[in-house]
C-alpha cells in the first residue's frame, strides 16, 4: 500500500501520521541512523543528515535516511535501519 | 564535608548539523540565552539560573553527538592531581590551553574506556548575564521558552561503563547512587554523583562506544514539564517519551530531539543524595519501571536511538 507524503515532511513522518511502522522510529531528524533505508527506484532529495549514518558513498548507492527523505516522483524503499537488527527491550 | 572537588557538569559541547535550527531549538524552544558566536563558528548559550558564562556549545559539522563534557572543579590546584589519578588509573590525559572556548581557563582532558571525552576546569568567566546578588529577584528577565534553568547532567552510552565508572569513582571522587544489573550482576545501567544530585552522570552499556544518549535540563516543577510538553506540541518537535518519571532518581521528565536528532531532556524533582547513602540497586526484570516508572515498560527508541 502506497503512502503519501502530501504535507512535504519526508518519508518517516507521513508514514507515522499513516500509521504505518516498517520503517524504524527514532529521532526523527537526520542524527540517529534508525530509519535508513535503501531507495529502490523514483526520484529524490536528501535533507541534512548525519555522515556517521549514511556516507557519501552510501547515498550514492541509494542510501537515505526516511526522515530526511523527499521524494520527488514516486519511491520504493526498503528498512535497513539499526533498530531492526536490535532485540526488543 | 562541604563540597568540593568536582562540583558539577559545567558545559557540553554539541555537534549539530544546522546552526539556525539548532539556535532555534535551544535558544527559543529551550530558553537558554546566547551568549556569543567565537571564530571558528562555536555557539555558546547558557541557562538563566547559571552563574558562568557558558554552559552549552554548539558545534556545526556534519555528524550529530557530543564532542566533549566538562566538569567544573572548586580549585586549579586540583587539576594536575586529578590528571595523575587518572593517568595512574590508565587513562589517556591531555592538557587544553586556556581561552580554547572563550572566558574559559586551562582543562585537563581525558578519554575515558567508553571513548567519551571528558574535561576538568576550575576557571570561567562569571556571566554579567547570570542570576542577581544582591537583593535577588527571581530572575533578570522572565523565562522564555520551556525556561531552563540550568544545564543538568548527560547520559552516555558505551561498552565498558565499568571502566569508566571506575575513572569517576576512583580517580575524581564521585559516588554511584544507583544502578540496575542483568541477573549474572552485570551492570546495565549507572548512575554517579559528584554532588547532592541524584545523578551528574549515567551510563548505559551499549554495542558502541562514544554514543550520546542524552543531554538534559532543570525545570522548575511538574508543571514547567507540562509546559515543555505544550511547546513541544505547538512547534511540532520531535519528541521521545513523556511527561513520565523515572524510577531511578525519581526525575519528573519529558525527552525529545534536536534539530540534529540528539536527545534532550527537561526534568523535575529527584532525590537528594548524600556521600554517606547506600546505593539503590534494580534487577534487570524491572528495567521497565526503573527507566519509566508511569509505563513500566522500556521503549525500542529509549534504549536503542543515539548519536
Ligand atoms: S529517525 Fe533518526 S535518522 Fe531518521
Ligand atoms: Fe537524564
Amino acid at each position: 500500500m502506497p503512502v503519501f507524503d502530501d504535507r512535504g515532511e519526508g518519508v518517516l513522518r507521513a508514514m507515522e501520521r499513516a500509521g504505518r511502522a516498517e520503517i524504524p522510529v527514532g529521532c526523527r531528524n537526520g542524527g540517529c541512523g534508525a530509519c535508513k533505508v535503501l531507495v529502490l527506484n523514483g526520484k529524490y532529495r536528501l535533507g541534512k543528515i548525519s555522515r556517521l549514518h549514511i556516507t557519501k558513498f552510501e547515498e550514492q548507492e541509494g542510501y537515505a535516511l526516511a526522515c530526511r527523505l523527499y521524494p520527488e516522483t514516486d519511491i520504493e524503499v526498503r528498512p535497513v535501519g539499526s533498530l531492526l537488527h536490535r532485540a526488543p527491550g | 564535608m562541604a563540597l568540593q572537588g568536582v562540583l558539577r557538569p559545567g558545559f557540553v559541547q554539541i555537534r549539530i548539523l544546522d546552526m539556525e535550527e539548532s539556535l532555534v531549538h535551544y535558544r527559543d524552544r529551550l530558553g537558554l540565552d546566547f551568549v556569543g558566536k567565537s571564530e571558528d563558528g562555536r555557539v555558546y548559550l547558557k541557562a538563566y539560573d547559571e552563574f558562568d558564562r557558558h554552559s552549552i556549545i554548539l558545534r556545526e559539522t556534519d555528524e550529530a553527538g557530543m564532542d566533549v563534557m566538562g566538569f567544573k572543579v572548586s580549585d586549579d590546584s586540583l587539576l594536575d592531581d586529578y590528571a595523575r589519578r587518572l593517568s595512574d588509573l590508565g587513562a589517556e590525559v591531555s592538557a587544553v590551553e586556556a581561552g580554547e572556548q572563550p572566558g574559559v581557563g586551562r582543562r585537563v582532558r581525558f578519554l575515558s574506556p567508553t571513548g567519551h571525552q571528558f574535561d576538568l576546569y576550575a576557571d570561567m568567566e562569571l556571566s554579567d548575564n547570570g542570576p542577581m546578588t544582591e537583593n535577588p529577584d527571581l530572575w533578570r528577565e522572565e523565562p522564555h521558552g520551556m525556561g531552563a534553568l540550568r544545564f543538568d547532567h548527560c547520559l552516555l552510552y558505551g561498552v565498558d561503563i565499568d571502566g569508566t565508572a571506575k575513572l569517576f569513582t576512583e580517580a575524581l571522587d564521585f559516588s554511584i547512587s544507583e544502578y540496575a544489573a542483568a541477573p549474572d550482576d552485570t551492570k546495565i545501567a549507572v548512575f554517579l554523583t559528584c554532588s547532592n544530585k541524584a545523578h551528574d552522570i549515567a551510563l548505559v552499556r551499549h554495542t558502541e562506544d562514544a554514543k550520546f544518549h542524552h543531554c538534559s535540563f532543570l525545570l522548575d516543577n511538574w508543571n514547567d514539564v507540562g509546559h515543555a510538553a505544550d511547546i513541544l506540541t505547538r512547534y511540532d518537535m520531535s519528541v521521545d517519551i513523556g511527561p513520565t518519571r523515572h524510577g531511578i532518581t525519581r526525575g519528573q521528565t519529558i525527552y525529545f530531539f534536536d534539530p540534529s536528532g540528539n536527545r534532550n531532556e527537561v526534568f523535575a524533582g529527584g532525590y537528594h543524595y548524600y556521600p554517606d547513602n547506600p546505593t539503590r540497586t534494580w534487577t534487570a526484570d524491572q528495567a521497565g519501571k526503573a527507566i519509566f516508572y508511569y509505563e513500566r515498560a522500556l521503549n525500542d527508541r529509549f534504549m536503542g536511538v543515539v548519536t
